[in-house]
């Protein structure tokens, strides 16, 4: 009896230690984020001012205002080339791909394979194939081609998703009243599907604001004084920028490698707040 | 008439839909196409036992030497202490998440997780070199810039994937597996311990195998805290500085030419023979999944 009641006792301390363990862990997580994001924005708010945003760049104002431009130009066109693809193949695997088709499992493959590949290997290739082979140099327009095909996957899961995730009883209302496929694609799965879709967008934007590794010899790290569209100009993103500004190692490039990361943090900011209300309200239209 | 239109206008598009489908495709070949055409002769120039089993990285001596074994080693070593570090936290978690978490506190650890997934590479490794280097430092000694720091950053990095996908499938483990430890008297500890997690492992190895893909992928936050320098094998020490694959084509790309060149891109030939055999090992533990 008596060895029974110290095994049970046993068996709660065990019980005790493993659940505070848990909850250890869990509070860790959160601490992490909150000291990692505090720890930025708390050094790096204060340094941010108009010339830094806004400025010309030079040794001394290291304004992002030509880097923030050339971001959101390679946002904009890289958009251009893969979200047309992303959700046509997504159509196709949703809509169209019958089940056990060869080529629906080598495109499923691939997809998983574009999708874990390093972005220093999509550097790599970016480098081999856009800027030497075909020639556009380390430029812009190097750098959106490369970083286009990375953010294929991401379109395509999400979008996938979200097209599968439309009740069939739409496709057979639509059907059902002489649409032809083609039709019910476009004018009911489409829009009913189009917040999933727009959140695999905001995921891909979050991934491209981000990206340093497959851009450092596609896009290069030269930066210019003014913003510039010029596609064929070397020049750098924010995250590279930041990357530049932590490796020159003086006090002040330190400095605005904070401010920088700041910024960069209110763009994951802005891309989970509005990824979660998309994803939010595809799940409550279903 | 119409008819006949909005039929060739079907075929069309189908076409489309399925060309844009084989997009993914031709972008693999690609990849591997010209990576292999530029490495695989840098590898063979440089003979293959000297490329992948040489420790002596010298491409600017005379003679050269493009040994990478120290950084394949180092690479193994970063992401084994990824691991060790990601994997317990990552899964405590995923259990607090799925088991033990109250809805108003799952509010914000959740959303917590998926913005860990969201920051940029860039930002934690600024972090790790001005916050980890230091903290290793001033706590364990040598400069800072070590594989203990790597495997700290990467340990950190690897968490969401860890988290969200070992939550997910400990979710999926039907309720009657839980009812059935209760009935016989199991506490909710044993039976989260002893029956869910055994239940979720191939969820659970997935998202292992996951965090070690990105972190044996990783190149911007290692570069910024594993200090970089090549180390001959016998001197590898967890609280000295660190190459791996990844960075060793990142510190030197920028003025490398010709055969330099072309063996940094062998460099990434063999990052890339690693991803691909932990995705064939991906797929081999979802089609077992399957078949149970």
């Amino acid at each position: 009896m008596d060895r029974t009641l110290d095994n049970l006792k046993q068996r709660k301390v065990k019980a005790f230690l493993f659940k505070s363990f848990v909850w250890f862990c869990g509070i860790l997580t959160v601490g992490i984020l909150i000291y990692i994001l505090l720890f930025i924005l708390l050094k790096g708010v204060p340094k941010i001012n108009l010339k830094f945003l806004f400025g010309e760049y030079n040794s001394e104002t290291l304004s992002v205002f030509s880097s923030m431009v050339t971001t959101v130009q390679m946002i904009v066109l890289s958009l251009l080339i893969s979200v047309p693809i992303g959700v046509f193949c997504a159509i196709y695997l949703a809509e169209y791909a019958k089940r056990g088709n060869k080529a629906v499992k080598v495109i499923r493959l691939a997809i998983d394979t574009l999708a874990g590949i390093p972005s220093i290997v999509y550097g790599l290739f970016g480098m081999i194939f856009f800027v030497q082979i075909l020639g556009f140099r380390a430029s812009v327009l190097s750098g959106i081609c490369t970083i286009s095909i990375m953010i294929l996957p991401v379109i395509i899961s999400s979008s996938e998703e979200a097209i599968k995730s439309v009740p069939d009883t739409y496709r057979e209302g639509s059907l059902g009243l002489g649409a032809t496929r083609l039709r019910t694609v476009f004018r009911i799965v489409l829009p009913t599907a189009m917040p999933g879709i727009l959140a695999g967008i905001i995921l891909a934007i979050g991934r491209i604001v981000g990206e340093t590794a497959a851009l450092i010899f596609t896009s290069g790290t030269n930066v210019l004084k003014n913003p510039s569209l010029n596609l064929m100009a070397s020049q750098r993103t924010l995250a590279i920028h930041m990357y530049m500004l932590a490796s020159e190692g003086l006090p002040h490039s330190r400095d605005m490698a904070f401010a920088t990361g700041s910024i960069l943090i209110l763009v994951v900011f802005v891309v989970n707040y509005a990824t979660t209300k998309l994803a939010g309200r595809i799940g409550r239209s279903q | 008439m119409q008819t006949r239109q909005s039929n060739f206008n079907e075929i069309v598009m189908q076409a489309i839909f399925f060309l844009s489908a084989l997009i993914s495709v031709l972008a693999v070949l690609a990849i591997c196409l010209f990576l292999f055409m530029r490495g695989i002769p840098a590898i063979s120039e440089i003979g293959f036992t000297d490329f992948i089993f040489n420790e002596k990285w010298g491409p600017v001596n005379i003679p050269a030497s493009y040994g990478i074994l120290s950084m394949i080693v180092g690479s193994i070593y970063v992401t084994a202490g990824a691991i060790v570090i990601g994997v317990p936290i990552g899964l405590m978690c995923a259990i607090f998440l799925s088991e033990f978490c109250p809805d108003n506190i799952y509010k914000i650890v959740k959303p917590a997780v998926n913005l860990l997934a969201g920051i940029p590479s860039i930002i934690y490794g600024f972090f790790g070199m001005q916050v980890i280097v230091p903290f290793v430092r001033e706590n364990f000694g040598g400069n800072g810039y070590s594989i203990l720091s790597a495997s700290i950053i990467l340990g950190i990095m690897i968490l969401p994937t860890i988290i969200s996908i070992s939550e997910s499938s400990i979710r999926a483990v039907p309720e009657s597996y839980a009812e059935g430890s209760y009935g016989i008297g199991a506490t909710k500890e044993e039976t989260v311990f002893k029956v869910m997690v055994p239940a979720a492992k191939s969820g659970i190895l997935t998202s292992i195998i996951l965090g070690i893909g990105r972190a044996i992928g990783e190149t911007m936050a290692v570069v910024m805290v594993a200090g970089n320098a090549v180390m001959p094998l016998n001197k590898i020490e967890l609280l000295k500085p660190i190459r791996t694959l990844t960075t060793n084509i990142v510190t030197e790309m920028s003025y490398a030419s010709g055969l330099h060149e072309s063996a940094l891109i062998s460099t990434g030939v063999v990052l890339f023979v690693f991803i691909i055999i932990l995705n064939a090992s991906l797929s081999l533990i979802s089609s077992k999944t399957q078949r149970n």
